[in-house]
C-alpha cells in the first residue's frame, strides 16, 4: 500500500518537474521577438509562430550545419516536442484542455526553433562576411 | 556481468560530475555553489571506489553490494545537504536561515540515525527486498523536501534562474529514482532491464542537468518560478 502510493506521488512529481524543467529551459528564448528575416524565409503566415511551424524550422535550422551551443538544446526540445505532440493527441481524446495546453507547449518550442535559426543565420552571415573579406 | 550501455552511462555519468566541479570553480561560483560542487567530487570519488571494488571483488560480490548500498546511502543524505543549502538561498532574503539550519540539522541526524539503525539491524544480510524498500524511502524523502522547496519559490515568487533549473533537475532525479523504487517494490518480477537501468540514468541526467545549468544559465539571469508553474498547469 505505502510502496503504491509513494510510485502514484513520485510519477505524479516527476511529470510535474519535467514539465516546468522544459518550460524554463525554454524561457530564455520567450521574450526575443523573431525578425522579419526569418519570417521571410520560413514564410511564417502571420506574426506569431505557429505550432505547426516546428517541423520546418527545425529543417532550416539543420540546413545551417554550425557548431554552436544550441545543438543540445535542440535536440532535446525536438524531443520535448514529439513528446508533447503525443500527450496532446491522446491526452485531447480523455481530458478536455489537454490539447489547448500541448498546443501552447509546441508553439513555445517553435518560438524557441525560430529563436535559433536567427541565431544560425546571423552567425552564418557573419561567417561569409568575414571569408569575403579574408578573400579580397 | 556489466554491459556497454552499463559502462556508458557509467563513464558519462562520472565525466559530468567532475565537470560540475570544474565549472563552478572555473566561473568562480565555489562560494555560492560549494554543496554541489561538494556533492559531484564525492560522487565522482565514489565512482572511482565502486571501479577498484568491481575490478578487485567482481560485480556480483557481496562486497560490491554492501559498498553499492553505503555510498550511496552516503551519498543521497549529502543531497539533502544540498537541498538544505538551496532552502537556505531561497529564503535568504527573510529572517528565517536560523530555522532552516535548525529543522535541517533535525532532519539530517534523524535520517542518519534511520539509516545507521536500518542497516546495523540488515547489515549482516542485506536483503534485496530491504535495499529496494530502505531506497524508495529514502529518495521519497527527497521528492517531498524537494516539493516543499519548489512550492515555497513559487509562493515566494522566486525568480533566480540558475536555483530555478538547479533545484528542477534535482526534483526530477528524485521523483524518478523514488518511483523505480516504488515501482520495484510493487512489481519485483516487472522487466529486470527496466530497473537495472533507470537508476543509473535519472543518476546521469542529474550531473547533466547541473552541467548544462552551470554552463548555460547566467548567474544573473531571471525567470519567475511562479509564471513556470502557472504554464505548467
Amino acid at each position: 500500500m505505502i510502496a503504491a502510493l509513494i510510485c502514484v506521488i513520485s510519477l505524479a512529481a516527476l511529470s510535474q518537474f519535467f514539465v516546468t524543467y522544459c518550460w524554463a529551459a525554454l524561457a530564455s528564448t520567450r521574450h526575443v521577438q523573431i525578425s522579419e528575416r526569418v519570417r521571410e524565409i520560413t514564410r511564417m503566415a502571420g506574426t506569431d509562430v505557429a505550432a505547426d511551424d516546428f517541423r520546418r524550422l527545425l529543417q532550416f535550422i539543420f540546413l545551417c550545419p554550425q557548431k554552436d551551443g544550441y545543438a543540445g538544446q535542440v535536440r532535446a526540445v525536438a524531443l520535448y516536442y514529439r513528446l508533447l505532440r503525443a500527450v496532446g493527441f491522446v491526452g485531447g481524446l480523455l481530458i478536455p484542455g489537454t490539447a489547448a495546453w500541448a498546443e501552447r507547449g509546441c508553439r513555445e518550442c517553435s518560438h524557441f526553433a525560430a529563436v535559433v535559426l536567427e541565431h544560425r543565420i546571423a552567425n552564418m552571415q557573419n561567417l561569409v562576411a568575414s571569408q569575403s573579406g579574408s578573400l579580397l | 556481468m556489466l554491459g556497454p550501455f552499463d559502462y556508458f552511462l557509467w563513464v558519462t555519468s562520472f565525466l559530468l560530475e567532475v565537470a560540475v566541479v570544474v565549472r563552478v570553480i572555473s566561473s568562480r561560483s565555489f562560494a555560492r555553489y560549494y554543496p554541489v560542487a561538494l556533492y559531484m567530487f564525492f560522487a565522482a570519488f565514489f565512482e572511482c571506489f565502486h571501479y577498484i571494488c568491481i575490478t578487485r571483488f567482481g560485480v556480483s560480490s557481496p562486497q560490491y553490494h554492501f559498498l553499492h548500498f553505503f555510498t550511496g546511502t552516503l551519498i543521497t543524505i549529502f543531497l539533502f545537504w544540498v537541498i538544505i543549502h538551496f532552502y537556505q538561498q531561497a529564503f535568504s532574503q527573510m529572517n528565517v536561515r536560523r530555522y532552516i539550519r535548525s529543522g535541517a540539522s533535525i532532519l539530517l541526524f534523524a535520517t542518519a540515525l534511520f539509516s545507521y539503525a536500518a542497516t546495523r539491524a540488515h547489515g549482516d544480510h542485506l536483503t534485496k527486498q530491504f535495499v529496494v524498500e530502505f531506497g524508495q524511502d529514502l529518495y521519497f524523502v527527497g521528492v517531498v523536501l524537494t516539493y516543499l522547496l519548489w512550492a515555497a519559490m513559487v509562493h515566494f515568487r522566486e525568480s533566480h534562474a540558475r536555483l530555478i533549473h538547479l533545484v528542477l533537475a534535482l526534483g526530477l532525479y528524485f521523483s524518478g529514482t523514488a518511483a523505480t523504487y516504488a515501482l520495484r517494490n510493487l512489481f519485483p518480477n516487472l522487466q529486470a532491464s527496466l530497473y537495472q537501468w533507470a537508476p543509473p540514468v535519472f543518476g546521469t541526467l542529474l550531473p547533466l542537468a547541473w552541467t548544462y545549468t552551470f554552463w548555460k544559465v547566467p548567474e544573473d539571469a531571471r525567470i519567475l518560478a511562479y509564471q513556470l508553474a502557472r504554464r505548467a498547469q
